[in-house]
């Protein structure tokens, strides 16, 4: 190969018109002040609240259909008075509250062990990478028949629904955890259960949280759909039953309980996550 | 001798061929010396050092430390990373405490070792920092800190300041002559720097490539006592064209083949 003989003579590259100033808002990772965040936060729940009102209010839309704002509001008080509310609320929780945590005590250790050792992840990536295709609505019926109506069915339900998806995302946050922590502390002297239980479980923790707030989420979904289909309480089954009297101010009433607890779930673990998480600032 | 190496040799498969990292190396490191080893990039000298730690297998020869054959990491080998590699979620003493908590030691006597190890490496008003609030330099001293209070036969360090821009390099050269010579900790250093491993050792190993082995060694003649004012010296400069020269010999041989 020949060296260049000086530079050929080119024309000058064309160049592009400099971009306007644009509001900082539009710029791609700009940042945004603290006054106009919590007014675009605060228009994202208002906007569409308002456009259920308006719908309602001057939609002629039959309020069998959509109710009013006002009309759910009142009917999710007058079932908080009768008590309902309540008692569907506990019964789901605990449903959510068994079945996740089953699938969280079996997922974590599955997914320590898959994102630690090759050969547990040989073993195990393929068939809780295929089961987690199934999806576990499509197992009601058969839950059904092997295990009945009665909780044992919904319960596992839920851990068919979140305890795949959880164990993947759980390995996968324990494969980030740097080799050469794993090897620095190998020359500190810490055996392989030292490691696993002083460094590679710390190091993964955050992530793990993050993993269990999106299975959450899906959890709180699952339990609802096992209600809707069979149950005598809960707030799927409060939804279900409100459907056959045609009492839809009552299935937005349950339908808000719904989305309000999940948001609550789904702020304690952030809370919980960004606490565990301070190292990562 | 605290550290021998007899014919070692380390062979990678990749692709079907075989790539001989490392072959023939013979060497050793007395008790309390500083010995550096030099080499171009691709030279195989983090390779040995991984060998040395216990990290990896040797293909061929033995390695022993004060008559005992290596089989596997431990803290008598201190390994500090270019990285550092601290516990992120630990504070500056925790990660200092780290290889203690492993072992029966009081409370208090662990903290008193943590304390003296954080006063030797002057981070004792950041002993409740977090890593990512430290720089470049303080994290290596941490790293360094840590691997000490093990009271490693050998402390290894794989190019521990090749991180750092040129001033932080500098004080932590002199940081770790001074730690060296508090301890009398035993150390082999890998660098690509000839003017660090100069500097810093008391004998320089030169590696040549493919396969790595050992090409030269020289004592470097220079006083015992050493402030950065050595490095203008004419005999530091002669001994670092000597050096210089040496590395680049063997790399070039390297990328005519």
């Amino acid at each position: 190969m020949s060296p260049a003989a000086g530079r050929p003579d080119w024309p000058a590259l064309p160049r592009r018109k400099q971009s306007a100033g644009r509001p900082r808002v539009f710029a791609l990772g700009g940042e945004l002040d603290p006054r106009t965040r919590w007014l675009f936060r605060m228009a994202s729940v208002v906007a569409p609240l308002a456009v259920w009102w308006l719908l309602a209010s001057f939609g002629h839309v039959d309020p069998k259909f959509l109710p009013s704002p006002g009309a759910v509001w009142h009917a999710g008080v007058r079932m908080y008075r009768d008590g309902v509310l309540a008692h569907d609320f506990l019964a789901s929780v605990e449903r959510v509250g068994k079945g996740f945590g089953i699938a969280v005590a079996i997922s974590v250790p599955l997914g320590v062990l898959m994102g630690s050792f090759r050969a547990a992840q040989a073993l195990l990536e393929p068939v809780v990478g295929l089961l987690r295709y199934l999806p576990a609505s499509a197992f009601i019926p058969l839950l059904i028949i092997w295990l009945g109506l009665g909780e044992k069915s919904k319960v596992t339900l839920l851990v068919i629904g979140v305890v795949f998806f959880n164990t993947l995302m759980t390995a996968d946050a324990v494969r980030l955890v740097p080799r050469e922590l794993l090897a620095v502390s190998a020359t500190l002297g810490a055996t392989q259960r030292e490691i696993l239980l002083k460094v590679v479980v710390p190091h993964a923790l955050p992530s793990m949280i993050d993993a269990m707030r999106v299975n959450a989420a899906a959890a709180w979904n699952f339990v609802v759909v096992a209600e809707l289909i069979a149950a005598t309480s809960g707030l799927g089954y409060r939804i279900s039953r409100s459907q056959r009297f045609l009492q839809t101010d009552r299935i937005f009433a349950v339908l808000v309980v719904i989305a309000l607890i999940g948001l609550t779930i789904d702020v304690l673990l952030r809370l919980l996550r960004d606490r565990v998480g301070r190292w990562i600032g | 001798m605290t550290l021998v190496l007899k014919g070692v040799g380390k062979d990678f498969a990749a692709r079907g061929r075989v790539i001989h990292a490392l072959d023939g190396i013979d060497m050793s490191v007395c008790p309390g010396e500083f010995a550096c080893i030099v080499g171009a990039s691709g030279s195989g000298k983090s390779t040995l050092l991984s060998l040395i730690a216990g990290l990896a297998a040797p293909s061929r020869g033995e390695i022993s430390v004060a008559g005992v054959p290596v089989t596997g990491p431990g803290p008598e080998r201190g390994l500090v990373f270019q990285t550092g590699a601290l516990y992120p979620w630990r504070t500056v003493e925790r990660n200092v405490a780290f290889g203690l908590e492993l072992l029966p030691l009081s409370k208090q006597d662990r903290a008193e070792r943590v304390a003296w190890y954080l006063a030797e490496v002057g981070l004792t008003e950041h002993r409740t920092a977090l890593p990512r609030q430290l720089s470049g330099g303080q994290r290596q001293r941490v790293a360094i800190a840590r691997a000490l209070a093990c009271e490693p036969a050998v402390l290894l360090l794989d190019e521990p300041f090749g991180a750092l821009d040129v001033q932080t390099k500098e004080d932590m050269q002199v940081f770790v002559r001074r730690v060296w010579q508090d301890t009398g900790t035993t150390v082999l250093m890998v660098t690509h720097d000839v003017e660090e491993a100069l500097f810093l050792g008391q004998r320089v190993l030169v590696l040549a490539s493919d396969p790595g082995r050992v090409a030269t060694e020289l004592r470097v003649d220079l006083p015992a006592e050493r402030d950065l004012e050595v490095k203008r010296s004419p005999r530091f400069l002669a001994l670092r064209s000597e050096v210089e020269d040496l590395v680049r010999a063997h790399h070039r041989a390297q990328l005519a083949t």
